[in-house]
């Protein structure tokens, strides 16, 4: 069997994509790091930008395509925000993982 | 090529007078953001001026448009991308009420807790914006953006006293799970686009209607449709999605957590009707079961969890929970074929639920004092001796949350409970008031703290002017709107439908701009 006949469809990228978004999703609930939860969600969310593409591609229709821009443009605030956050929490204290965050709970 | 591109390039018309609200909002962020840093001294309490001002403007230029679409019917604005009707502006005015009380809150405790200044009402304006936008949009992109710049803004506001460790937490927490949770949201609305060939939710709606090729049942819509409901889930803080409500609520400046408690609710909720009603008609028995089940949930542990708690901000974080289960009983009522009261019953609820949550978190800021720490229920002993006044004011509130009749409480509950048994909706519409009863125990227990136990600590208490305007307007409006409750209901009962567009389904390759 000849490797270069084997065309990628559209539902290998979504099954990556989907791949990707898990793996997002696990890091998130497993990892203790704010900062690797962050990398986690952006791992997630551009999961979701590669299906958009695909599915835009296979629908021949241009909207996936801009809602892309859209998703870019939104984790770059999510990015200037986390970090900030994660900044002003880093002044008070050397280290940030998620367990020294347990001042509320009840 | 660039003089062909520019050529074709078409952008929509746009009515700006139909979005005169969110440019009353975005002038108003532009002016205070750029006064402020030219002026950085402004004179006291002029920052909180200015924000109510801006509010009430937004109030004002949404009447105007209420009475045109009342004239001329409801419309379709920038490419079908947002909807002008009743629903989007009633939530437009609920949300600007919110944020001018809420503004009032602010003023004093800014300049207590020593960080007066812009930025926070500049926050509260910008998520303004976005819970308009999400209110009133039509496209589960421009929806998408309207939450995220809903929710960015809430986690700087969360996290914006950088003197308490508290806070700080929260901002992280209400962050990294409300950026999982957009997460979700998002790749619902990727396997939505893919499954139906479209965001805008009235294509949507026509693509899975009889006739078109996209209407088959479809796995993957069905993951979209559950992926979004997730999403939304958790911005409204329904069971099992709430986790993060009562950490953020106890970690956040008090006028922050009425803040999010109000206009942040009322925006997701409205979204969320947005997109089931509108968009998935056809899909009703898909979808209305996982709300049952999410309303059942939330009602139940919302109610049951508040009564271990000590800490007042936790528990009225939990009653917040409570709170969007009678909410989601609204949304399961409005999703039965033909029903006409649900939404109405859904807004008033929010719009009442805003101002009671407002006022117990204004009583909630005076109580916690400088460092914003006094919030248990040993701190709130003997309020009726020190305050009795304000100890009046939080009884009406915690009254009305708990549905007592001739407080607008009653009215709110009682019109979701009716929405669900006019649509036969029996099973549901008794858990409802099942929960509403083991909630009042939370309610109660604050009252016997407030009320019959003595004060551990005598000094006079000083209730600052914001507050005490915000307070006293929360109370009087509780009250009237309890007793008369006609001339609210009258106007509310105008939000029957959600504006929507016929669109006969587009072959892809003859696509013409619509609008």
């Amino acid at each position: 069997m000849n490797l270069a006949v084997i065309e990628p469809t559209t539902s290998w990228y979504l099954v990556l994509a989907a791949v990707l978004f898990g793996i997002g999703t696990v890091g998130v609930m497993v990892r203790r790091n704010p900062l690797v939860m962050f990398m986690c969600i952006e791992l997630m969310l551009n999961a979701v930008n590669l299906s958009f593409v695909a599915l835009s591609a296979s629908l021949s229709d241009i909207n996936g395509q801009t809602a892309v821009f859209f998703v870019l443009v939104v984790a770059a605030a999510e990015v200037v925000v986390g970090l900030g956050i994660i900044v002003s929490i880093m002044r008070r204290r050397s280290d940030a993982t998620a367990d020294d965050l347990s001042v509320l709970k009840g | 090529m660039n003089a062909l591109f520019a050529e074709n390039l078409v952008g929509p018309s746009i009515s700006w007078l139909g979005i005169s609200p969110l440019l009353v909002l975005l002038g108003g962020v532009c002016v205070l953001l750029l006064l402020g840093s030219i002026a950085p001294r402004w004179p006291k309490g002029s920052y909180c001026v200015f924000t109510v001002v801006v509010s009430l403007a937004t109030a004002v230029a949404a009447m105007l448009q209420w009475h045109d679409v009342t004239k001329n019917g409801p419309k379709m604005l920038i490419a079908d991308a947002v909807a002008l009707d009743h629903f989007a502006l009633l939530a437009t005015i609920t949300i600007a009420v919110s944020i001018a009380l809420v503004s009032l809150i602010t003023d004093d405790y800014l300049r207590r807790e020593d960080y007066d200044g812009p930025e926070v009402y500049a926050l509260y304006l910008t998520a303004a914006i976005g819970g308009v936008v999400m209110a009133s949009s039509n496209d589960l992109i421009v929806l998408f953006l309207g939450l995220e710049t809903l929710s960015l803004s809430l986690y700087l506001l969360a996290a914006s006293h950088r003197k308490r460790a508290e806070s700080q937490e929260a901002g992280l927490k209400y962050f990294v799970l409300g950026g999982f949770s957009s997460a979700f949201f998002l790749y619902g609305i990727a396997l939505t686009y893919g499954s139906t060939g479209s965001t805008n939710l009235s294509k949507i709606a026509s693509a899975l209607s009889g006739d078109s090729p996209f209407s088959q049942i479809d796995a993957m819509l069905l993951v979209g449709i559950g992926l979004m409901l997730v999403g939304l889930a958790f911005k409204v803080s329904a069971v099992p999605f709430h986790v993060w409500t009562p950490d953020v609520y106890e970690g956040a400046p008090s006028p922050v957590t009425a803040f999010m408690a109000s206009a942040g609710k009322i925006a997701s909720f409205a979204a969320l009707l947005r997109v089931l009603v509108v968009a998935f008609p056809t899909r009703i028995d898909d979808w209305r079961p996982a709300i049952w089940v999410l309303a059942v949930l939330t009602l139940l542990a919302g109610s049951i969890l508040a009564v271990v708690q000590t800490n007042v901000k936790r528990m009225l974080a939990f009653s917040s929970i409570s709170h969007a289960g009678f909410l989601l009983v609204g949304v399961e009522a409005a999703g039965h074929v033909g029903d006409k009261d649900a939404l109405a019953a859904v807004l008033t609820y929010l719009l009442l639920y805003a101002v009671l949550v407002i006022g117990s978190f204004a009583v909630v800021t005076v109580v916690a004092g400088k460092g914003d720490s006094q919030t248990t229920l040993d701190d709130f002993r003997g309020l009726g001796k020190r305050r009795p006044a304000m100890a009046l004011a939080l009884t009406v509130f915690l009254l009305a949350q708990a549905g007592m009749p001739a407080t607008s409480g009653f009215i709110a509950k009682f019109g979701v409970i009716k929405a669900a048994a006019e649509v036969q909706s029996y099973s549901i519409a008794i858990i409802a008031m099942l929960a509403a009863v083991i909630a009042a125990f939370l309610y109660l227990r604050i009252m016997v703290s407030v009320w019959l136990a003595d004060s551990t600590d005598d000094t006079k208490l000083a209730i600052p002017t914001g507050a005490g305007i915000a307070i006293t307007l929360a109370a009087i409006f509780t009250i009237v709107v309890g007793v008369y409750p006609g001339w609210l209901l009258d106007a509310t009962r105008m939000v029957s439908h959600l504006a929507t567009i016929a669109v006969q389904a587009v072959d892809p390759a003859s696509q013409t701009p619509a609008g």
